[in-house]
């Protein structure tokens, strides 16, 4: 991790206004934030380690705990409420057996909630990855996800 | 090369394409498109046109505009209108290919419409429809025409017209045709974007800033986005042209990390800005030098603040300075002066300087000129992108537009400004979409998210719903919008869940008037509206909660219970079966009962239970429980 790290950080010594791109870039190399890249953030960028927390946590992207091989976004926009979001949620929870926030004990799947992902016109949707999943009903949840694991 | 030069070899290129021998197969391919399955469909013609040795130009555009349609297809033949095919799937695609592209037949049963000159038998013509004739497309006007990756299509339609005029005109000048044209912010605050150019440019400093918001954090809006991703370029040129007239020599786009198809569409088009001499050093062969930085946002709402969006570039936590604050325009990024715009305003200046502001002030209204733009959604049969011209009704929108409430529901309410906005009801079916209008009935024009409801959505839960949101996405510095979101929720949570108390509406309307006072920034002074508005037009619903323990719209699954109809249950055994608190028992072919005391409310065995039957019912108040009997002795 050292070393994938350091090659991230390289540009940026000093750089205390680049904060929030290499916190995007360290996260996109390790899939999250462990303490030691916290760590040495604060360091490479001359930031109190305070600092650099208070940044990463006030911002929805960035997460301090691994995830799962592949990330489940269940879109709550106000389209997707009104069109039975929380359902889909629901569903997905039991399809899972995890709640909101969990990653499945195989590490498989991390469920999550997202405010729009701005497909409202489809809605419900939800994202697996990059993909997104349009017009859901709770039916299609399982077969959905039955239909990837057999791919 | 000068620009009358990068225009003629732009033009011969899109002329070789709009009117050249080949047939044109635009397919819309912004982000909504694709989740409908709109590469899947380019794939399709690239092979069928391959392997049938069919010759035509395959070309990706931004969206269309009418997403209930997608993925959407515009297939113009020489000399004819262009065909639009609506739902268009890999299948049919090789039978779009045979029919209309070898032969003569363009399958009117798949297609949503013609555009353009010329009619075509059996298919009408889309701007004739109801749902397209109040449209009028003016900051979508190259979205889903021209491909977004080729500058030179932006180019030949009128692209970098008005920098070009712009660098021609003073700095004043331009302030003055911004004016003119009464154009008002388009993020939803609608503040005169002239007088603010002006202010910019009166700013005195040796540096300062032009800052694009493309943060878009209101669920349920998107066009943003899709201005971006159909049309990158009229944005660049929009900010262009400010930087220039206030003096900046920096621009920076924050956009939200969760578009990744809007910021690769950005990076190649500020490369190809820069290639064609728009960005850089000595712009048009001016003295103008200028650059744009993209900054993908982190995600948090409040960062659509001004103040909070520029703290957020410098790399500090996005918390909206506290009053009095100095104007963005005075202190901005770097204690700078910043013009900070919108998307669709910045997309909306060129045009303005290409065609003048009278002509775009020839629609609208008075006091709100131009178009708005709304993302269409909810329980309406045609969701979508709209641009309308401002002084249109939302019943206009949602019935001739929108095409109605979806699966012959009944209309409730529409709900515009996402969480700073309000829900209006039928009675205000008529008020005219403009700035003041709006905001005289309790509501926002905000950003432009426009979401229908029917008699199936609670309004009590909605409140709820935006009250979740705002609670979370509130940055904790003011205390009244920190902890007052936090009790307004959990008051609604409490109505939701049936513990409500008969002072709880006039509590929640004195603490949501503490809300508005007391925060610094838009975002807590506006957090209450949906309360407010839910409980002003809607609060026979709040005082069935409290009361009756009722939830009309039976969506409260505290107030709902579910039994099965005797009389229509066939014993099929599919809910039992499903149920995932094993609370309905019942041998195959008898009639199936729900143990309430085991039952949550989750509603599979009423989505499970064949429609021929629909023996499963949703109640409110709730069935009341019964305890066992007590065995006499």
């Amino acid at each position: 991790m050292e070393e994938r790290l350091s090659a991230v950080l390289s540009p940026y010594r000093g750089r205390q206004d680049a904060l929030i791109p290499i916190l995007q870039k360290v996260q996109e190399e390790l899939g999250y934030l462990p303490d030691d890249a916290m760590l040495e953030i604060a360091k490479t960028t001359g930031l109190p380690e305070s600092r650099v927390y208070a940044v990463a946590s006030f911002y929805a992207q960035f997460r301090f705990t691994p995830r799962g091989k592949h990330t489940i976004m269940v879109c709550r926009g106000t389209a997707c409420h009104v069109r039975g979001a929380e359902k889909i949620l629901e569903e997905t929870e039991r399809t899972l057996g995890i709640v909101e926030g969990e990653t499945t004990e195989d590490k498989q799947y991390t469920l999550e909630t997202v405010a729009c992902i701005g497909c409202c016109a489809l809605a419900p949707c939800i994202m697996i990855d990059e993909d997104v999943e349009a017009k859901l009903t709770p039916k299609m949840v399982p077969e959905i996800l039955n239909r990837r694991d057999e791919a | 090369m000068n620009f009358a030069d990068i225009q003629q070899q732009a033009r011969q290129e899109w002329d070789a394409l709009q009117h050249g021998e080949w047939p044109v197969v635009a397919i819309g391919t912004a982000t909504c498109g694709r989740s409908a399955g709109a590469l899947a469909v380019v794939k399709a013609f690239e092979k069928e046109l391959a392997e049938k040795d069919v010759k035509a130009s395959v070309v990706e555009v931004g969206c269309i505009g009418p997403c209930y349609a997608e993925p959407l297809v515009n297939i113009t033949k020489p000399g004819k209108a262009t065909v639009a095919y609506k739902n268009v799937t890999a299948q049919m695609v090789s039978e779009i290919v045979d029919s209309y592209l070898q032969g003569d037949d363009p399958l009117p049963q798949y297609t949503l419409g013609t555009f353009g000159d010329g009619k075509i038998k059996g298919i009408p013509r889309i701007l004739d429809t109801p749902s397209f004739k109040p449209q009028e497309r003016r900051v979508f006007r190259n979205c889903g025409v021209i491909d977004p990756t080729n500058i030179n299509h932006y180019i030949a339609n009128e692209g970098y017209l008005g920098l070009s005029k712009a660098l021609q005109m003073t700095q004043q000048e331009v302030v003055e045709e911004m004016k003119k044209s009464g154009l008002r912010g388009r993020g939803g605050g609608g503040f005169p974007a002239g007088r603010k150019w002006e202010a910019g440019l009166n700013a005195k400093s040796d540096q300062k800033y032009v800052v694009c918001n493309a943060d878009e954090g209101d669920p349920g809006a998107f066009m943003d986005r899709a201005v971006i991703e159909g049309d990158p370029h009229s944005v660049l040129e929009g900010m262009i042209i400010a930087g220039y007239t206030i003096g900046a020599d920096t621009g920076y786009i924050y956009v939200r990390a969760e578009y990744p198809l809007a910021i690769r569409r950005l990076e190649r088009a500020i490369k190809q800005a820069h290639e064609k001499g728009f960005l850089g050093k000595n712009i048009l062969g001016t003295d103008f030098c200028f650059d744009i930085k993209i900054f993908p946002g982190a995600g948090a709402f409040v960062c659509g603040e001004s103040t909070a969006l520029t703290l957020s570039i410098e790399g500090k936590r996005g918390m909206p300075r506290v009053a009095p604050r100095p104007r963005t325009t005075e202190k901005g990024l770097h204690d700078k002066p910043t013009l900070l715009n919108n998307v669709k305003t910045f997309s909306s200046a060129p045009m303005i300087i290409t065609r003048g502001a009278e002509w775009f002030a020839s629609i609208g209204t008075e006091k709100s000129t131009g178009t708005a733009i709304f993302a269409l959604t909810g329980k309406v049969n045609n969701c979508g992108l709209i641009e309308v011209p401002m002084g249109i009704t939302l019943r206009e929108i949602i019935y001739d537009i929108g095409g109605g409430i979806a699966d012959g529901g009944k209309f409730k309410a529409v709900q515009t400004g996402g969480p700073s906005g309000g829900c209006l009801p039928e009675s205000l079916l008529d008020t005219p979409i403009d700035y003041d209008s709006l905001g005289a009935a309790g509501s926002i024009m905000g950003s432009g998210g426009m979401v229908v409801m029917d008699e199936s959505t609670c309004m009590v839960d909605v409140a709820r719903y935006f009250l979740d949101f705002t609670e979370i996405e509130s940055c904790g510095q003011c205390v009244p919008c920190r902890l007052g979101t936090k009790q307004l929720l959990d008051i609604l949570k409490d109505i939701c869940a049936g513990k409500g108390k008969k002072q709880d509406i006039d509590l929640m309307i004195e603490l949501s008037h503490s809300i508005h006072g007391g925060s610094v920034c838009g975002l807590g002074q506006t957090a209450a509206n949906p309360v407010l508005t839910t409980i002003r037009y809607f609060r026979d619903e709040f005082e069935a909660h409290i009361n009756d323990k009722r939830c009309p719209a039976k969506v409260c699954k505290s107030l709902i219970s579910f039994r099965i109809l005797e009389d229509k249950c066939k014993g099929c055994t599919l809910c039992a079966k499903s149920c995932p608190v094993s609370a309905i028992s019942g041998e195959k072919k008898q009639v199936h009962v729900i143990d309430q005391r085991l039952c949550v409310q989750c509603g599979v065995c009423m989505e499970k239970c064949p429609k021929k039957f629909s023996a499963v019912e949703c109640v409110s108040p709730k069935i009341p429980v019964k305890e066992p009997m007590e065995v006499v002795a």
